[in-house]
C-alpha cells in the first residue's frame, strides 16, 4: 500500500469522502447555532417583519366594507358620489352593526378625517331610520356628509396595498387622484423630528468622541491594574438603571440644582438668571452623553490596546515630533474604534426615548417618542411601522455610507 | 398565511415568556392589571387580597402605563394574559369600539347597603356596556404654598397669570386637559369647552392662549414628576393628578394646596379582554370590587372618589375633603369629555405637536 499510486477514481473517491466529511461538519456547525438562529429569527426577525408589513398593507377596510370599497374607487373625486355609493355605504355599516365591528371602522376613518368617528357611529345608530334616497337621508341625519372630505377619506382607505401611511409620515398630503402636495405648515411635524432626532444623535455622537477618546488613550496608556479599576468607573454608569441616571441629571441641572447653586453661590450668576440647563435640548444632550459614553470608550479602548507603542517611539525616533508622531502614525490606527464607536453610539441615540422625554422639555420630542405614541395611544399602527421603516431604512442607508467613507471593511454592527 | 399566522402567535408566547408574564392555566389564578404606585396598593389592600381570602382564587397583579398597545397585541395573536385590566375611560372607549373587550353587561353588581339596585347606585357615565366603574378621579392645579408669599391663587385664570402669580408653572406634554382649561382662562364658557375645542379657530384660540405663558412653561412626561417639580420648587404651579397631591401633602407632609377650581375629572373602569382564559373568576373578581364597602376601603387608602355614591357616603370623615367627587370640591368640575377627544384627539394631538416644535 506504501508504494501504491493513487488513481483517479480513488482521488474522486476521496474528494467525495472529503466534502461528505465537511458538510457534516457545516451541518453540525449549523445546528449548534440553530437554537440562537431560531431565537432570533422567532423573536426579532419575524415580529419586525410583520409589524413594517402594516406600513404597506392594511386589508381590514375592504374587507369590512367589500361594497362600499367596490362602488367607490370609480368615484372621481370631485363633487359627491353616486346614490350607489351611499347604498353600499348604509349596507356594510348595517352588517358591520350587527357584526359589532362599527367601532373599529369608525375609527380607521377617523384617523383620516377627524370627528368621522362620531359621525358613523351616528349613522350607525340610526340605521333602522334611513330609507332610500340614501343621499338626501345621510345629509339631513348630518351636513357632514355632504363633505367631500368625508367620502375621500373612505376612498383613501379602501386600497389593501397602500402608500399613505409613508405619505403621512414624510408630512406629505394626496388627494387620492395622484396629487401630492405637501402638508400645510401647521401640520407639518415628521419630517423636523426626524431632523431633529439626526441632529441630536450627531451632536451627541461627536461630545462623546471628544470625551471618550482622551479617557480611552489614557485607560490604554496605563498599566493594566490601574487600568482596570478606572474602568469600573466607565462602567459604573452601565450597571445603574437608566432612569436614577436621568433622574440624578434633573437633581444636579434643574433650576435651584446643585450646579446652579453653586454658580449662584460663586457669584458667576444672579439668583435672577439662573441657567436654563435641563428641560431643553442642552439637558436631553448632557444626559444622553453621559449614558451612551462607555458605549464610545469600550471599542475605542479595545482599539487602542491592540496598537503596539513602539510604533509611536519608532516614529520619534525616526525624527517626528510628538504631535506629527499622533496624528500620522497613532490617530489612523484608531479609526476602526472611532467608526465602531461612533456608529454605536450615534444609532442607540436616534432609538432614545426615555431620556428626552423626562429631561427635553418641549424640544424632548423626538421621532421614537411619535413612534410610541402611535403604537400606545392612537393604535395607528400602519403610521408608526411606516415611521419605523423610515427610521430603519435611514440607519441602514447611513451604515452603508459611513462604511464606505471609513473604509473599515472588518466592521460590522455587533 | 396561517403557518404565518400560528408562527406570529408562538412570537407572542415566546415574548410573554420572556417578559415574565404568567402563561394561565384554565382554571389558574387571574392576572389583574393596574397602574402600581401607591395606587396599586390600594387596590391590592382593597380588592385583590380580600378576594382571594373569600373566594379562594389566587390574584396576581401586573402592572402597566395605560395605552392599548399591549392589550391589542395580546387579543390579536390570539394568547390573552390579562384577565381584568384597569383603564381609563378613553382607552376603554377606545378599546371597546374595536372589539378588544368582552361584554360585561351581565356581571353581577352587587346591592348597596340600604338594599337598593346596585347599578342605580353609580355614578352616571361609570357603567358602559364593557366596563364597570371603579374611581373617578381629576387633573387638578396644585401649587407650593411657600413659593406665594401674600395672595394665594385659587381660580384656574391664576394659572395663567404669570404678573399677579409669578413662578414657573408645570403641564404634562399633551393637549388634554391644558386646552380646556386655556379655553377657560379665556373667558369661554365651562359648557360650551368643548364645542369651541372642536373647531380649528378654538384650537387657535387654546394655543394663543397658552403662548401667551409659553416661557414659563416646563412640560412634564410621567405624573410623578408633577409633585417632584414642586417640591424642588422648579415650578410654582403645576397640572396634576389629585390623588398625587394628596399622597404628597398628607402623607409626606408637603406644603401642597390643590385648586380645585375647574377640575377636569375623568372615570377608571374595569375591563375584560376578549379571550380571556378566566372570563368566570374575572367577572366574579369585577362583582366583588364593585360592592360599596370593598371601594370605601379604597377611599380610605388614596383619594379618588368611589364610582358607587353609597360607597362615598362610606369613605372617612378625614378623607373627604380630599376626594374630587366631595361637594365643595366638585362645584366647578368639567367632565373630560370621552366622545370628544375620541373623534378629535389624533388631529388636535398633531396640532399641538407642531406647536410645541414651533
Amino acid at each position: 500500500m506504501s508504494d501504491h499510486v493513487v488513481s483517479v477514481e480513488d482521488k474522486a473517491v476521496l474528494k467525495k469522502q472529503l466534502s461528505t466529511a465537511l458538510r457534516l461538519q457545516k451541518f453540525r456547525a449549523v445546528l449548534l447555532v440553530a437554537p440562537l438562529l431560531l431565537f432570533v429569527l422567532i423573536t426579532f426577525l419575524v415580529p419586525i417583519a410583520s409589524m413594517l408589513t402594516r406600513s404597506f398593507y392594511s386589508p381590514d377596510f375592504a374587507r369590512e366594507m367589500p361594497a362600499t370599497a367596490a362602488t367607490i374607487s370609480s368615484w372621481s373625486g370631485t363633487d359627491l358620489p353616486d346614490e350607489n355609493v351611499y347604498a353600499a355605504l348604509v349596507q356594510d355599516l348595517t352588517s358591520a352593526q350587527a357584526r359589532k365591528t362599527i367601532g373599529s371602522i369608525a375609527n380607521a376613518v377617523n384617523m383620516e378625517v377627524s370627528g368621522a368617528r362620531s359621525l358613523i357611529m351616528k349613522l350607525g345608530r340610526n340605521l333602522d331610520d334611513i330609507d332610500p334616497p340614501y343621499k338626501q337621508a345621510l345629509d339631513k341625519l348630518d351636513p357632514k356628509w355632504s363633505n367631500s372630505e368625508t367620502w375621500q377619506a373612505l376612498q383613501n382607505l379602501t386600497p389593501e396595498y397602500t402608500g399613505r401611511f409613508y405619505l403621512t409620515a414624510v408630512d406629505l398630503l394626496s388627494d387620492g387622484h395622484a396629487e401630492i402636495s405637501l402638508q400645510p405648515e401647521d401640520r407639518r411635524i415628521y419630517a423636523p423630528l426626524f431632523l431633529r432626532t439626526f441632529a441630536i444623535g450627531a451632536i451627541v455622537t461627536l461630545i462623546c468622541l471628544l470625551l471618550g477618546f482622551p479617557v480611552a488613550y489614557w485607560l490604554s496608556a496605563l498599566p493594566l491594574r490601574y487600568a482596570n479599576v478606572l474602568m469600573i468607573f466607565v462602567l459604573l454608569p452601565f450597571w445603574t438603571s437608566l432612569l436614577v441616571r436621568t433622574t440624578a441629571w434633573i437633581v444636579l441641572l434643574q433650576n435651584q440644582g446643585v450646579i446652579n447653586s453653586l454658580l449662584v453661590w460663586a457669584g458667576a450668576v444672579g439668583d435672577g438668571n439662573r441657567l436654563p440647563l435641563i428641560f431643553n435640548s442642552v439637558g436631553t444632550v448632557i444626559a444622553m452623553t453621559h449614558i451612551l459614553l462607555p458605549f464610545m470608550i469600550l471599542p475605542l479602548y479595545s482599539v487602542m490596546k491592540t496598537i503596539p507603542p513602539s510604533y509611536l517611539r519608532a516614529a520619534r525616533s525616526l525624527g517626528a515630533n510628538q504631535l506629527t508622531a499622533f496624528v500620522r502614525v497613532y490617530l489612523p490606527q484608531t479609526k476602526p474604534g472611532v467608526a465602531a464607536g461612533c456608529l454605536l453610539v450615534f444609532i442607540l441615540s436616534l432609538g432614545y426615548y426615555i431620556t428626552p422625554a423626562l429631561v427635553g422639555g418641549e424640544s424632548g420630542t423626538l421621532i421614537s417618542n411619535i413612534i410610541a405614541h402611535h403604537v400606545q395611544k392612537s393604535l395607528n399602527w400602519g403610521l408608526a411601522a411606516a415611521l419605523s421603516a423610515l427610521l430603519l431604512l435611514s440607519v441602514l442607508i447611513l451604515y452603508w455610507a459611513y462604511n464606505r467613507l471609513a473604509k473599515v471593511d472588518g466592521l460590522k454592527l455587533g | 398565511m396561517s403557518v404565518f399566522k400560528t408562527l406570529q402567535s408562538t412570537v407572542f408566547v415566546v415574548a410573554a415568556a420572556a417578559i415574565g408574564a404568567p402563561v394561565l392555566a384554565q382554571d389558574g389564578p387571574i392576572t389583574v392589571v393596574s397602574f402600581g404606585g401607591s395606587y396599586g396598593d390600594s387596590i391590592k389592600q382593597a380588592y385583590l387580597a380580600p378576594f382571594q381570602q373569600e373566594s379562594g382564587i389566587k390574584a396576581n397583579m401586573v402592572d402597566y402605563n395605560g395605552g392599548l398597545g399591549e392589550l391589542r397585541a395580546q387579543v390579536e395573536s390570539g394568547n390573552v394574559t390579562w384577565d381584568a385590566v384597569d383603564m381609563e375611560a378613553q382607552d376603554l372607549v377606545r378599546a371597546c369600539d374595536d372589539g378588544l373587550l368582552e361584554p360585561l353587561t351581565d356581571v353581577v353588581l352587587p346591592k348597596s347597603g340600604d338594599g337598593s339596585d346596585g347599578a342605580a347606585d353609580f355614578i352616571k357615565g361609570t357603567l358602559n356596556d364593557c366596563g364597570v366603574g371603579t374611581i373617578v378621579w381629576s387633573t387638578v392645579v396644585a401649587f407650593n404654598s411657600e413659593m406665594f408669599q401674600g395672595k394665594k391663587p385659587s381660580k384656574i385664570a391664576d394659572f395663567f397669570d404669570v404678573d399677579r402669580f409669578p413662578g414657573k408653572r408645570g403641564l404634562m406634554k399633551k393637549p388634554q386637559s391644558a386646552l380646556e382649561w386655556a379655553l377657560v382662562a379665556d373667558g369661554i364658557a365651562d359648557q360650551d369647552v368643548y364645542k369651541v375645542l372642536a373647531t380649528p379657530e378654538g384650537v387657535e384660540r387654546a394655543l394663543a392662549k397658552l403662548d401667551a405663558i409659553r416661557d414659563h412653561i416646563v412640560w412634564w412626561d410621567a405624573h410623578a414628576q408633577a409633585p417632584q417639580l414642586l417640591a424642588d420648587k422648579e415650578v410654582s404651579m403645576t397640572m396634576a393628578a389629585n390623588g398625587r397631591i394628596y399622597t404628597a401633602a398628607v402623607v409626606e407632609k408637603k406644603p401642597f394646596v390643590t385648586i380645585w377650581d375647574r377640575q377636569i375629572w375623568a372615570e377608571e373602569f374595569w375591563a375584560i379582554p376578549k379571550g380571556a382564559r378566566n372570563l368566570d373568576a374575572a367577572k366574579k373578581f369585577i362583582s366583588f370590587a364593585s360592592r360599596p364597602e370593598q371601594m370605601a376601603v379604597q377611599a380610605s387608602k388614596i383619594a379618588y372618589g368611589p364610582a358607587r355614591k353609597s360607597a362615598a357616603a362610606l369613605a372617612s370623615e378625614e378623607m373627604r375633603p380630599y376626594l374630587p367627587t366631595d361637594k365643595a370640591n366638585f362645584a366647578t368640575a368639567i367632565h373630560n369629555d370621552v366622545e370628544f377627544w375620541a373623534d378629535h384627539g389624533d388631529a388636535i394631538n398633531e396640532r399641538f405637536l407642531v406647536w410645541l416644535n414651533k
